[in-house]
């Protein structure tokens, strides 16, 4: 809780925290004024602290399960910041665009969610709080018939559950 | 019986056996050049007689079951010259060669004192002036859809000497609601779309469903357990069971030709995907491959000794067949672009795939040793192909660029006559059931 004072303290702090929700991630609602923000929902070490600030997701190439030096460092904060917070439950999708086959991508999906949990491991996360899950092209967040929804929807996207910190 | 009849159905056969012969690809060519297009066989078929709208409502189903095979023309009935009266009775054949029917089918539908309804039908050969079958079926009033295809049925094998494919159902996923959250069920239609109906409630994604080779069970992976896992379902009591005990999420199942396994494929931790047997008697699985990459969509060849699958061992989808054992994996495809949902022809002879390459999604057809391809149909996207029982004709799901959803096609071999499909909401993955013997 003295962290929470401290930001609230801080309209530094805050405004970081606006520019990093507007940036974060477009299909979230972005609240219009700081009393609308709910700073209890950004709270560190919760799950809109770990969407917000340090990224639930990674993307992939096409038809690759290769982990790119940008998902590597998203991955690197995720673990860190999984470490940090060591009571959720885990639950890591993977997820391919529209262009490959219904039950090829099922497939491909779970390949990719294995890759991101293996990356998560190597940085000290537990393996048992790990689950892995595939939705193939099932579950697009971007709808459109070109390049910028397929590179959106190949993705992995790091779930949290149960109680934080 | 040196008709013009007999001729053009002989051209009708041999059009068949063309597509089916083990010549290459041209020699399909060769015979289209040779015969010209296909001229479907004009058919007349009348109304059939009955005391309410019973007689033309099945007759219009096996008109149109007939037309949409692309191999019939049917007449439009507002150029008959006779009126037939009589169905018992010899038509007067100079009638219709007079409109160019080739063959002429009349009927008669009854009501039974038990409340039955009796369908019977004649087949005419009109330039031969010869009656070609005399059949009759007995029904309840709510098989009357299904007694059509059975006539349907009988006259296709009739003229084109091929099983009938018609009184068969479609397995298939009704897609509702939008892109990011579409809701996907079992549902399951007759083949032109009529009497469809669902089979699960949507909660949970529901997708790939295949019948079992006696048409009372499918088999299906569903995220109702929070994972992927395959299940059964018996169609008419709804009785529903998880398909063994497998440690990690299963998915990409079908029955063996004799419906004693499911194979599928099961995620090992790794990540990676190989191809199991459950046996449902006695409960024992079975590792069929074991490799370090994706493998998946097996399909048995029908006589139950070879499987065909999709893997990217060597670094794209490709299709791949293998002993039912699992021994002598070898690749067969080795075209431009990716291949995968490779599935055995009932008649053995051929494998259906989807291929993607240039940017666009095809459905072709290949022999089981990979030589003779053909592209079927190409578009923005389009996949998961399935085998009419007669192995004439193919059935997929396209899938238009954008929001909208997936709708099933149906294509025969030739690649020419291609028809949309009916159903409720969009569709995808179409299985087409065996035929009743």
């Amino acid at each position: 809780m003295r962290r929470i004072a401290a930001l609230t303290r801080n309209p530094a702090a805050i405004a970081l925290f606006m520019a990093l929700a507007v940036t974060g991630c477009a299909s979230k609602k972005v609240p219009n004024n700081p009393a609308d923000l709910g700073l209890g929902s950004a709270t560190p070490g919760s799950t809109q602290d770990f969407t917000v600030n340090v990224g639930d997701r990674i993307f992939f190439d096409t038809d690759s399960t290769l982990i790119r030096a940008d998902a590597q460092a998203t991955l690197a904060k995720q673990a860190q910041w999984l470490n940090q917070y060591g009571s959720y439950a885990i639950t890591v999708e993977g997820h391919a665009d529209e262009r490959g086959t219904r039950e090829y991508n099922l497939a491909l999906g779970a390949r990719r969610a294995a890759a991101t949990r293996d990356f998560l491991v190597a940085r000290g996360v537990a393996a048992n709080r790990i689950k892995t899950i595939t939705y193939g092209k099932e579950r697009p967040v971007a709808v459109c018939d070109d390049i910028s929804c397929w590179s959106q929807n190949r993705r992995a996207v790091t779930v949290l559950s149960g109680a934080g910190s | 019986m040196t008709s013009i009849f007999r001729s053009v159905m002989l051209a009708v056969t041999l059009a068949l056996v063309g597509v089916m012969t083990t010549q290459p690809a041209r020699a399909l060519v060769e015979i289209d050049v040779n015969k010209g297009v296909i001229e479907p066989l004009p058919i007349a078929i009348t109304e059939f007689l009955s005391g309410d709208t019973l007689g033309k409502e099945i007759s219009d189903i096996v008109a149109a079951d007939l037309q949409r095979s692309g191999l019939f023309a049917p007449i439009d009935r507002g150029a008959f010259i006779e009126k037939i009266s009589n169905p018992d009775a010899a038509p007067r054949f100079e009638d219709w060669k007079v409109i160019n029917a080739q063959a002429l089918v009349t009927g008669r539908v009854t009501q039974e004192s038990d409340g039955r309804v009796r369908a019977e039908f004649r087949l005419w050969d009109t330039f031969a002036g010869q009656q070609l079958i005399g059949e009759q079926f007995f029904a309840s009033k709510a098989n009357t859809r299904r007694v059509a295809h059975i006539i349907a049925d009988a006259i296709y094998e009739r003229l084109t000497g091929e099983k009938g494919y018609f009184d068969t159902r479609i397995v298939f996923i009704d897609e509702s609601g939008p892109k990011n959250q579409r809701k996907k069920r079992l549902a399951i239609m007759d083949q032109d779309g009529a009497n469809a109906r669902y089979l699960s409630d949507g909660r949970a994604i529901a997708l790939t469903p295949r019948f079992s080779p006696n048409r009372q069970e499918i088999t299906y992976m569903s995220y109702e357990s929070g994972q992927p896992q395959v299940y059964l379902l018996q169609i008419e009591t709804g009785q529903r069971e998880l398909v063994g005990n497998f440690p990690g999420m299963t998915f990409a199942p079908r029955f063996s030709p004799d419906g004693q396994k499911v194979i599928m494929s099961l995620l090992r931790d790794d990540g990676n995907s190989n191809i199991y047997t459950l046996d449902l008697r006695s409960r024992t699985t079975t590792r069929l491959t074991d490799s370090s990459a994706i493998d998946t969509s097996p399909s048995y060849s029908p006589d139950g000794t070879q499987i065909v699958f999709t893997s990217d061992r060597g670094g794209r989808a490709q299709i791949y067949v293998m002993n039912a054992d699992g021994s002598n994996q070898r690749r067969i495809s080795f075209g431009d672009g990716s291949y995968s949902t490779p599935v055995w022809s009932p008649r053995g002879d051929l494998i259906a795939f989807t291929k993607q390459s240039g940017g666009e999604f095809q459905i072709g057809v290949m022999r089981t040793d990979g030589s003779g391809e053909r592209i079927l149909s190409s578009g923005f996207s389009q996949e998961g192909p399935t085998w009419a029982p007669n192995g004439r004709v193919i059935m997929f799901f396209r899938q238009p660029a954008g929001s909208a959803g997936p709708r099933l096609f149906s294509i025969d071999l030739t690649g020419r006559n291609e028809q949309p499909i009916a159903s409720p909401n969009f569709a995808s993955d179409p299985a087409w059931s065996p035929l009743l013997e």
